[in-house]
């Protein structure tokens, strides 16, 4: 199954972005092969609607649960269609992330964590 | 002849000088309010509103019993106001179209290979017309939480009447909205403050001018308080500075009850007239 999280680097030891939009780098990770992929994310300077396009990002690559920081309300949607799982208030070690995420100790969130526009400044 | 009035920043009294210049011509003049989001020179006009028009933009409606999920309007939009989740084994097919981001260029619905995408109108604000005495208004108001002026600001500049003088009060700063205000300017006025803040805010502004290619000329409000770096910048960059306000306990009481600088004080109407003719001469160098 392939889980994401946002980054701040390009490596399992960085920290979690608390951004979801105009987070660093996406790492998708398999929790079946443990290989992962990191992307730095493209919309991270766009003017708008990055969420909406992170949201399209997870979906076209068949991410099941997205561990991440915040999530607005564009994003939210988007992932909710996409049938992701969205885990927010995420922070730390990415690695440790993932371990917690397989120890089965996140809830999913029921709704966005922040409004539009976080992360914009 | 249009001139437009700007600054670098908010706060540098641009709506006061903006209302005086045109109130100070007054017959054969128009003033155009396009700070859409915070419209306020009505506050010093006065205009009897006579006439109001809906603004809107042409967004997307995807019909999902047409659509094939290419992805093609979502790839082709650059404001990414589209999303388009396929089909799996887990989850339907889906689109979702977030109409706010929306800046109705079309280009979605002429690349949907299937004419799924119908163009449906959504109101982004009103403009409003009327007359002052002799003075012609008009302003633009966007919708509150609105977040796309720069459609509205053009459906405001189509009521510009070449026969007249015509003042557009442009918004504050140097972003898109700005640009779209002053674009097709014949002139523009920049307004600012003799402080470091001002002084940063106007050559922010003067960069972009001088991209646009609109001549312009430099008024400087409150002119005896703060420093003389903003004149030494003027001088060494060679930027008129076509009128200097001094700062005055009577205009900012005023300005604070709305009551127009000519108004509140009649010797300013000369002030104000000497000001229009400097810059019909400035446009002829
Ligand atoms: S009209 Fe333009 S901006 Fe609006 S959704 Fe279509 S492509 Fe995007
Ligand atoms: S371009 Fe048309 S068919 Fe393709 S996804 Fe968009 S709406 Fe559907």
């Amino acid at each position: 199954m392939k889980i994401c999280i946002t980054a701040q680097g390009s490596d399992l030891e960085s920290e979690v972005d608390p951004r979801f939009g105009r987070c660093q780098y996406f790492v998708f990770y398999d929790t079946d092969d443990l290989k992962s992929e990191f992307v730095s994310n493209q919309n991270k300077d766009g003017m708008g609607g990055v969420g909406v396009q992170s949201g399209q990002l997870m979906a076209d690559k068949g991410v099941k649960v997205l561990l991440t920081g915040n999530v607005g309300p564009n994003a939210y949607t988007t992932l909710q269609a996409g049938k992701v799982e969205i885990i927010t208030g995420v922070s730390g070690k990415v690695i440790n992330a993932i371990e917690k995420y397989k120890r089965g100790e996140f809830k999913p969130t029921d709704g966005p964590s922040v409004d539009s526009h976080f992360g914009t400044k | 002849m249009i001139i437009s009035v700007a600054s670098g920043k908010g706060g540098t009294g641009k709506t006061t000088v903006s209302t005086s210049l045109a109130l100070s011509i007054g017959k054969d003049a128009q003033i155009l309010d396009c700070d859409v989001e915070e419209p306020n020179a009505h506050i010093f006009i006065k205009p009897k509103i006579e006439k109001k028009e809906s603004v809107s933009i042409p967004v997307p409606k995807i019909d999902e019993s047409k659509c094939v999920f290419c992805g093609k309007c979502q790839e082709a939009c650059v404001y990414n106001v589209i999303a388009v989740i396929p089909a799996t084994s887990e989850r339907s097919g889906k689109t979702l179209t977030f109409q706010e981001l929306c800046h109705g260029c079309g280009a979605c619905s002429y690349l949907c290979p299937v004419g799924a995408i119908k163009e449906v109108p959504r109101e982004t604000g009103i403009i409003e017309m009327g007359y002052a005495g002799d003075l012609e208004f008009i302003h633009g108001r966007l919708n509150i939480g609105e977040a796309m002026a720069p459609p509205l600001i053009r459906e405001v500049k189509k009521k510009i009447d070449k026969n007249k003088t015509v003042i557009i009060d442009a918004p504050p700063g140097t972003s898109c909205p700005v640009i779209t205000s002053i674009q097709g300017s014949d002139y523009c006025l920049l307004v600012t403050e003799p402080t470091p803040f001002g002084l940063n805010d106007l050559v922010l502004a003067v960069e972009v001018l001088k991209e646009m290619n609109v001549p312009f000329g430099v008024v400087i409000n409150r002119a005896d308080l703060g420093d003389s770096k903003t004149e030494e910048y003027c001088e060494k960059e060679n930027i008129p500075i076509l009128m200097r306000v001094p700062f005055n306990k009577e205009i900012a009481q005023s300005y604070s009850k709305g009551i127009p600088i000519i108004e509140g004080m009649p010797e300013y109407k000369r002030s104000f007239e000497e000001l229009l003719k400097k810059i019909k001469e400035e446009m002829k160098k």
